[in-house]
């Protein structure tokens, strides 16, 4: 079939690039209004200043927030790839009797609302102290961030040959040493991208975050929704568009070290 | 020697694992998802039937107060507009990437996936600084003259609908795209070799093979929209509340357990029955990017 410019695939691609303009555009304009030199938003913002950037880092407020943040993400990174490559590996190797029970739990965390589970672990953290600390933080968002991590690992264990492991383990491995010297090495780029996936879904959860943080410990979402409620002001533009870039370094690296594997 | 070997490969079946190891593997992630997320959920659920005596008051007053009703009702028809709006904006979107040049359908993605993993208060921000009174919007309102002065956008049920549409649309689109990938070719050029105008072949061949995409994305959205909290709280009317939102009214304002506890089993009862009643059609793992 030989590709023709008609008027319907004209239509089509407008139409098209307008929807990508919509999800887009909200997205770009963050980036310019950072950098504006009022107190106010407005657009276009007018002059160039690097104020608000300078304010976030020299806050104490924003700082102590983006270093809980990034604590309970990176401990959540580890939490759930730990986890979830455990539980993939059994999963995967095993004799499969409790695979229902594994997927029901597995799909239950995207499945339910996030506040649902925000309110329950509300209550029940509150009446184990676990409530605004970091393990509970970690313990919250690593089940949020499970699904995803053995989505990923699942992918990548799949593929390789259980005969590998068998060779190794004949030649007098244990089961462990197979494990870590054989198969972990093929799988580790789907393992660090499933990580790095975790960390950035902990960094950026809003919901569970809201409900858990306390007076004193606040989550860089719960502190930036306090301030988008009450008085917008360009250090939200600001702390976005870092967090943008941030994503992207993200997938980027996820993207990279999946495709490691294909090769 | 060589028989200790074979032992000990047949032992082990060489490839299964044992069903204690599995057990011991699998311990970890079912502790952390029985004391993080079914015990927290399991007490709401019970305090919601129990408390202050076994009752199901707590849901009847839910159902039968007409103000939590017509809550529940905009919840659903929030839900609704905002499926329909992802299937219009979306299902072009998939179908263009599926058939576009390598190159051209890796940008389109990069424009579906990056904003999937941005934050969605990043999103929702980028929303209520568009909508603000002198915000892009109106500006660009005003300046073409359909308005000579600035509307009220933001803090309105419209400004929910279509920043949970913008936040919500890579779930639709996804899926979507996930089916019409999987069209081989063929079918299309043997329509058009039997003489089917483009038009027919779309309606005919393409539109029927890609309904398990979008009813799998409209499910996606549709569940996802119903408990959302972040959007409705930043960006709706304190007079339009959702359940999301009502239940943090409740829980962080009014202290009212009990009846904070039955929207919650309403809200988690009725998503995961419909989850339950259409696992066969949402594909989570396409999310992934995993086939």
């Amino acid at each position: 079939m030989k590709p023709s410019i008609d008027k319907g695939s004209l239509a089509l691609g407008t139409y098209v690039y307008a929807v990508l303009a919509f999800i887009v555009i909200p997205l770009v304009i963050v980036i310019p209004m950072s950098f504006g030199q009022n107190d106010y938003l407005e657009f276009p913002p007018k002059g160039f200043t690097l104020r608000w950037y300078a304010e976030y880092f020299s806050s104490r407020q924003w700082w102590s927030a983006t270093s809980l943040s990034v604590e309970v993400a990176f401990l959540t990174a580890i939490c759930a790839s730990v986890i979830g490559t455990a539980a993939t590996y059994a999963m995967v190797r095993g004799r499969g009797r409790l695979a229902t029970l594994f997927q029901i739990l597995l799909i239950g965390p995207i499945i339910v609302p996030h506040i649902a589970l925000a309110v329950g672990l509300y209550l029940f953290f509150q009446t184990i102290g676990l409530s605004g600390t970091v393990p509970g933080f970690v313990l919250a968002h690593t089940v949020l961030a499970l699904p995803f991590v053995v989505f990923t690992t699942t992918a990548a264990l799949g593929k390789v040959d259980a005969s590998l492991e068998a060779a190794a383990m004949s030649c007098g491995a244990s089961r462990f040493s197979a494990f870590r010297l054989v198969t972990l090495p093929l799988i580790l780029p789907n393992v660090v991208s499933g990580a790095l996936f975790a960390f950035i879904i902990s960094f950026d959860e809003p919901v569970v975050s809201f409900f858990l943080s306390g007076v004193r410990y606040k989550t860089l979402p719960r502190r930036m929704f306090e301030d988008i409620e009450q008085n917008l002001t360009p250090i939200i533009p600001a702390i976005a568009t870092l967090l943008i870039v941030l994503s992207i370094v993200v997938l980027l690296g996820a993207h990279l070290m999946r495709s490691r594997t294909k090769n | 020697m060589t028989s200790g070997i074979r032992s000990q490969f047949w032992h082990s079946d060489g490839r299964r694992l044992s069903g204690l190891s599995t057990l011991l593997l699998l311990l970890p992630f079912f502790a952390i998802i029985a004391f993080v997320f079914v015990y927290p959920i399991g007490q709401l659920l019970w305090i919601s039937f129990t408390e202050p005596k076994p009752t199901l008051d707590n849901y009847a007053r839910v159902v039968t107060n007409p103000v939590y009703a017509r809550v529940l009702l905009r919840t659903l028809w929030t839900a609704v507009l905002v499926t329909g709006l992802c299937v219009i904006l979306g299902f072009p979107v998939a179908y263009y990437m599926s058939r576009a040049r390598a190159a051209v359908a890796a940008f389109v993605g990069v424009c579906v996936i990056l904003p999937l993993w941005s934050s969605v208060l990043v999103r929702t921000a980028a929303w209520s600084f568009l909508l603000q009174r002198q915000g892009l919007v109106n500006s660009g309102l005003m300046a073409t003259g359909i308005t000579s002065e600035p509307l009220k956008l933001l803090y309105t049920q419209s400004a929910v609908v279509v920043a949970m549409a913008h936040v919500l649309l890579p779930f639709m689109i996804l899926p979507i795209f996930g089916a019409l990938r999987s069209i081989p070719d063929d079918y299309m050029r043997a329509a058009a070799v039997l003489g089917a105008p483009r038009f027919r072949t779309f309606l005919e061949v393409i539109l029927p093979l890609s309904l398990p995409g979008i009813a799998s994305g409209s499910l996606l959205v549709f569940l996802t929209a119903l408990g959302f909290f972040i959007t409705p709280a930043l960006l709706g009317s304190p007079q339009e509340l959702m359940i999301a939102t009502l239940v943090s009214q409740q829980i962080r304002e009014v202290l009212d357990w009990p009846f904070a506890s039955a929207l919650v089993g309403v809200l988690t009862l009725f998503v995961t029955l419909l989850a339950l009643i259409f696992s066969k059609t949402l594909r989570f793992d396409r999310l992934m990017g995993a086939q």
